[in-house]
Order: C-alpha cells, then sequence, then structure tokens
C-alpha cells in the first residue's frame, strides 16, 4: 500500500459554465480503521478559491499551513488578493522544492480568478506537476473510480445546479466502490456572486 | 538563517527536510508512491532550413492516463525548443530552469544564445544530480552556426544526431526515421515524417498518446504548432446523463453571498 | 541507506552473467462489462491484447461463447485464459455426451469456480465474468476472483478498467444514491443496457492505457446470441 493510501480520501473538483465545484468526503482513517467523519480535506483559503489536499493527514495540514504563510506574504506584499493560477504556480514550485523529500499529498485548486471571474482546475502529483485540463481533475484513494465516473458524466457548460448533481453522483459513487474514502460529503459550489455549500447524505460503512 | 527556516521562507534550492521521516515511513513497508509520467514519444529532425521538433500529449500515473492533453515541447529561448519525457515534473522544472538561465545569459552577453550553451547547461545540471532528476529530452534549435539537434539523457549524457528520438514511444519513432529521413528534407516532408514517427509513437506505444504537437524552428522564425493533429477523439456517448434536479440527498445547505462592488473590464497587454 | 548497490547500475552488470527468474505471470490488460435484464444479459469486452506498453492484438474477442445462453468474458493473463475456457469448453462438451443436454448457465458457473478453485495455489491469472439466461430465461451474470470465489450479480465491470467501470454501473443500471424508492427503479431495456455498456468503454479507453481499440458487444436473449462492434479510441 502506498503512503498516500495511509489516511484515505479523495477530492474532486470540475468545471462548469462561468462556475467550479470542488467536493471532498469526510474520512479520516488509518489504513482501514476509521478514526473520524468529518475531517474535511477541501480548505476556503481565498474569497474565490478553494484548495483540496488528500494524502497523508499530518502533511495535507501541513501543507495547508506553509502554503497559507506563504500567500499571506505575497498578498502583503503585493496589496492584492492571489488568484488561482499564480497559487497553483506557487504551489508547484513548493512541492518541487522538495522532490527529494516529498509531501505524500495531491493537491487540487478550484476556483474563479479573481478579475476576470473565469474558472480554474488544476490538481498536482506529490512532486508539483501541473495539469490544467478543460474538464475535472481527481486525487485521492479513489482517483480510479472518479475517472470512470466523470469521464462518463461530466460534459461541457454544466450550469451550476447540474454540476452539483454530476459532481456529487461522481464523488459518492466512486467512493462507494473505495474501503477508504466515503463517510459523508461535503460540495462547493463556487459561482461569481456566491458560494454553495451542500453536504450530501451517503452510505456511512 | 535560523529564523527564516523555522518560518518556512523558501531558501532557494531543494528542501531535504522531509528525507530522513520519509525513508523512516517507506522503511515500514509501504510503496513509495508514483509521481506523473510521461511515458512519452518526443522527436526531432534536422531538415533543409532548421529543425522541427515533435512530441505525444499523454500524461500517464501507472496504467492510468492523467493527462490527455500536456504541453511536451518546452520554450528555452526564442531560437531553442527543448522536449521533455521521463518524469513530468523533472522535465518542466529543468527546462524551466535552464530557459531563465539562457535568458540571463542572453543579456549578459548581448547575443543570440547558441544551442550548444543550453545543451551544455542542461548536461551539466542532470549529471550534477547524478540522474536523480529523470528528464530525458530532445533539444532542438537553430543559430548562427545552423540548426541542431541533441539528445540528453537522464544521466547527463548528450548526443549531437541529425535526428533523435526518446522516451517509450522512441522505438516506434526511429523505426520511421531510419527509413524516410534523409538530408536536406523541405519544410513540407518534414513536418509530415516528424507527424508520422509521433502517430507510429501514439498509436504503437501505450505510454504515448492522444494528439501531435509540432515545433518547427527556421534560422530567424519559430512555429509552435500546439495540437498539429487531434490524433485522437473521445467518443460520441450515446445517452445523455443529466440527473434530475434533487437526485442527490442533500443533508443541509448554507449559501454564502460575495458582495460584487465593481467590475473590472481585462483589457489584454499589447505585446509587440 | 544502501544507494551503490551493483542493482542501481543495471548497465554495468557483468555481461553473460544471467539470473533466471520464473514469471509465470503475464497482465494482458482488457476488461469486460456484463449487465442483466429479465429476459436478456449483454456482455461487452474491448478487443485489446497488450503487455507493459506494447499492443499484441486490436482485435482479439475476449467473449467466448459457451453455448446458445452462455457467455464467458475473461481477461487477465491471456495463456491462462485460453487454457481455461478450452477446460471448460472441454467439460461442457463431456457434459452433453453424458447428460444428452446443455449444461444451463447456473451449471457452468458453478464448474468454473470448481475448476478454478482446483488451481488453489498455482491460480489462473485470471478475471472472469460468465453472462447468460438461467433455466428460467432470467438474466444472470456471475463474476469470479482468480481463485474460484463466485457471485451472482445483475451488472458487473472486471479487469483491467474494472474499478473505473463498476461505480458507473451502480449509478447508471442501479440507479445507486439517486433517491429512487425500491419499488420504482425503472425497468431496464435491452437498449438502454447496450447503451450504458457502450458509454462505460468510452470512458474507460480515454483513461485506462490498457483497454481501447474496439468494443465487442453479445447480447443474450432466448433467439441467440447477437453480436455489436463499436470502435474506440486507438491510441
Amino acid at each position: 500500500m502506498s503512503i498516500l493510501a495511509y489516511n484515505g480520501g479523495c477530492v474532486v473538483a470540475m468545471r462548469g459554465k462561468d462556475c467550479v465545484a470542488i467536493a471532498t468526503d469526510h474520512r479520516f482513517g488509518v489504513q482501514a480503521q476509521t478514526i473520524s467523519t468529518d475531517f474535511k480535506k477541501v480548505f476556503h483559503i481565498a474569497p474565490r478559491m478553494f484548495l483540496g489536499l488528500t494524502g497523508l493527514q499530518t502533511d495535507i495540514l501541513t501543507v495547508r499551513d506553509r502554503l497559507m504563510f506563504r500567500k499571506n506574504i505575497y498578498e502583503t506584499k503585493e496589496n492584492r488578493e492571489m488568484a488561482p493560477k499564480p497559487f497553483s504556480a506557487m504551489l508547484s514550485n513548493f512541492l518541487y522544492e522538495h522532490r527529494f523529500g516529498p509531501y505524500f499529498i495531491e493537491p487540487v485548486v478550484a476556483g474563479l480568478d479573481p478579475k476576470t471571474l473565469k474558472p480554474f482546475i488544476c490538481n498536482m502529483d506529490l512532486i508539483g506537476c501541473p495539469n490544467e485540463p478543460d474538464d475535472f481533475v481527481v486525487a485521492g484513494t479513489c482517483a480510479e473510480q472518479l475517472y470512470g465516473m466523470c469521464e462518463t458524466l461530466w460534459r461541457p457548460d454544466l450550469e451550476p445546479d447540474q454540476l452539483f448533481e454530476v459532481i456529487a453522483q461522481s464523488m459518492v459513487n466512486a467512493f462507494d466502490r473505495d474501503a477508504m474514502s466515503g463517510w459523508g460529503a461535503t460540495v462547493y459550489i463556487i459561482e461569481a456572486d456566491k458560494i454553495t455549500e451542500r453536504s450530501l447524505k451517503t452510505r456511512m460503512d | 538563517m535560523y529564523m527564516d527556516s523555522a518560518r518556512d521562507v523558501p531558501s532557494g534550492g531543494f528542501n531535504f527536510d522531509n528525507c530522513r521521516r520519509n525513508a523512516a515511513l517507506l522503511q515500514g513497508g509501504f510503496k513509495p508512491p508514483t509521481t506523473t509520467k510521461t511515458g512519452t514519444t518526443i522527436v526531432g529532425i534536422i531538415y533543409k532550413d532548421g529543425v522541427i521538433l515533435g512530441a505525444d500529449t499523454r500524461a500517464t500515473e501507472g496504467p492510468i492516463v492523467s493527462d490527455k492533453n500536456c504541453a511536451k515541447i518546452h520554450y528555452l529561448a526564442d531560437n531553442i525548443y527543448c522536449c521533455g519525457a521521463g518524469t513530468a515534473a523533472d522535465t518542466e522544472t529543468t527546462t524551466d530552469l535552464i530557459s531563465s538561465q539562457l535568458e540571463l545569459h542572453r543579456l549578459n552577453t548581448e547575443r543570440q544564445v547558441p544551442v550548444v550553451c543550453a545543451n551544455n547547461m542542461l548536461k551539466q545540471m542532470l549529471f550534477r544530480y547524478q540522474g536523480h532528476i529523470s528528464a530525458a529530452l530532445v533539444l532542438g534549435g537553430v543559430d548562427k552556426y545552423g540548426p541542431h539537434i541533441y539528445c540528453i539523457h537522464p544521466h547527463g549524457s548528450a548526443d549531437k544526431l541529425p535526428y533523435a528520438t526518446m522516451g517509450s514511444g522512441s522505438l516506434a519513432a526511429m523505426a520511421v526515421f531510419e527509413s524516410r529521413w534523409k538530408p536536406d528534407l523541405s519544410e513540407e516532408e518534414g513536418k509530415v515524417l516528424v507527424r508520422d514517427a509521433i502517430a507510429s509513437g501514439i498509436f504503437n506505444d501505450l505510454g504515448s498518446g492522444s494528439n501531435v504537437d509540432l515545433c518547427v524552428i527556421r534560422k530567424d522564425s519559430t512555429e509552435y504548432l500546439r495540437n498539429y493533429e487531434l490524433a485522437n477523439k473521445k467518443g460520441e456517448r450515446q445517452l445523455n446523463y443529466s440527473f434530475k434536479k434533487g437526485s442527490t440527498p442533500i443533508l443541509h445547505t448554507t449559501i454564502k453571498d460575495l458582495q460584487i462592488t465593481e467590475r473590472v473590464h481585462v483589457v489584454p497587454m499589447e505585446i509587440s | 541507506m544502501n544507494s551503490l548497490g551493483i542493482e542501481q547500475f543495471p548497465d554495468y552488470k557483468v555481461p553473460g552473467v544471467q539470473h533466471v527468474d520464473f514469471h509465470p505471470y503475464e497482465s494482458n490488460g482488457g476488461s469486460v462489462v456484463a449487465i442483466a435484464g429479465d429476459d436478456f444479459v449483454v456482455i461487452a469486452a474491448d478487443t485489446r491484447l497488450s503487455s507493459g506498453y506494447t499492443i499484441h492484438s486490436r482485435d482479439q474477442s475476449k467473449l467466448f461463447q459457451m453455448s446458445s445462453r452462455t457467455v464467458l468474458g475473461s481477461t487477465g493473463c491471456w495463456c491462462d485464459t485460453l487454457s481455461l475456457t478450452g477446460l471448460v469448453k472441454l467439460r461442457m462438451q463431456m457434459y452433453e455426451h453424458t447428460h444428452l443436454k446443455t449444461m444451463t448457465t447456473d451449471a457452468v458457473a458453478q464448474m468454473l469456480s470448481i475448476i478454478m478453485y482446483n488451481r488453489r495455489f498455482f491460480p489462473y491469472y485470471v478475471s472472469n465474468i460468465l453472462a447468460g439466461l438461467d433455466k428460467d430465461g432470467k438474466g444472470v451474470v456471475y463474476s469470479y476472483d482468480p481463485i474460484g470465489h463466485c457471485e451472482r450479480a445483475t451488472y458487473r465491470a472486471g479487469g483491467t478498467a474494472g474499478s473505473l467501470l463498476q461505480p458507473v454501473l451502480d449509478n447508471q443500471i442501479g440507479y445507486k444514491n439517486q433517491n429512487v424508492p425500491a419499488d420504482q427503479l425503472p425497468k431496464l431495456t435491452k437498449e438502454r443496457a447496450v447503451a450504458v455498456a457502450s458509454d462505460t468503454f468510452i470512458s474507460a479507453a480515454e483513461r485506462d492505457i490498457y483497454t481501447g481499440d474496439s468494443v465487442l458487444i453479445n447480447i443474450i436473449t432466448k433467439d441467440g446470441i447477437e453480436e455489436k462492434t463499436l470502435q474506440l479510441r486507438k491510441d
């Protein structure tokens, strides 16, 4: 088993029409044993930007804190909000800095550009190779299941309501086939004027 | 310095803080995680007026495709481009780093940087890291000494060749070159040849796939043909997978309103 | 840390020294999907045969028609698949000559499980899905692990893209997590089963490097077996 699967969990982000969605499960476990069912792996880091981190839980928290530190330095120096694109460039550099002693995480960034309000999604491997497709990105122990679901359900220009159904169905059905993720899920839909957070009713086994 | 590391201010270069911990974790019987690799077919040829580089666009994580349309031809300088195969993060950052060093070099020397200089910088860097940076590169460019193709291996050895291939699809692509490459090809012939070499990698090697990227570098112009050919399109789904609103059971919803106080109209910068 | 062992320098090993290891298994890739309805069953498999990064064949059916109402889909180590299906066919023929009737799907399912468990400690490296009509004419799907554990289901995905496809079937055939009460589930039609099976393969070909080229679909009804093919990505 890979260390990335030690604590379990998954994150998925999708692009819609003028909106993006990001979803996380709630499980925190140690191998097969579930410790807690309210650990959300997605963090709200700017008004219209979320960061999802899967992998080893200790590294999830460390990386989140270190990134927030660097982001705050940037925002203080530049006196402007950090957009998703430079944020993921910073994240990529941070991870590659630790090329030979990596943090065991797989990040996902989703958000709208604060100025242009263009949707942005991005994921990386644990040493920071960025991937910015125009459909969806996945990470976590049930990445394969998520690829299958998203590849079937996603289509271009989804409206926020449909985007919610698609991302929720993708995530819930994917983690029902994975013992290491699940136990509740939260979906965030980011639009220009609002952020909708919905927690889902899922199987708890 | 001490304060900086406590505050995690990046000091430049690699950071080895986690190595000891990671070695201990891996000793516990865990497999090291997989990184994104570009299985890859990358090629380069010399033709009559310059060089043509080519690449596929698939990135894989084990048997799963992680990126269907990634760019593997990287910019080094206006007259030099470089294709990368191997660990995706390594090729990406190595070429970025050398690109910035080449630009500084150009500003210092006030002349166009020769291709051999890029080759030296790349291979010296890779040799310094003793193959731990797994980047296999095909470097191509045109300078005042003419067109050049270099093939650089992860351990830092390099060959100067008239036509080169790298990556898991290198044999498939080389088979095309060995049968059809000849000196002084025209640009059209060259493009077709490179396209065919990449296509043979895409279709016959499972590590390579999706589209064909080309980059034509002539004596005083460069043409980056991203997605020159969409060799593989996604199949048409027969059903429409839309859900009735309310299909997914929801426990509770919270809506956070974002006040929009100003609208910004972005005008793209004019680049002359 | 042992960083200077000869294993770190494969290029500098003494030439001529051969290390003879026994690797009896190889994964030749491929995926199978089967969906059962009330009076039909659909089974589909891709036609790519590969190992490592090379493609051996782009047109190799992984579906074996065992009788007019039973089809076996088998992926994994191709030589094991051939050997196993050959043996099953032989045993079915012997049964037919002894009992003067064709084996039912349920009987084939049970026999397959026993044949595979016979090799408990040197198993056939295959992922099997058996689809057919049972003795009442109802569609059934049986799925197996490599040592013969057998499970009856109504839909199942297996092979290299099995983990990608199974949740899609849960969602689109089983209507899981869709707030649909158990007594209001729409009845599965043959057309929908075929469409979902084809669409899942289109998705699998996008992301699984071992699945592609084309997909072969067998539709088993009481009138016989209908075959369809659909082209997939070739990269």
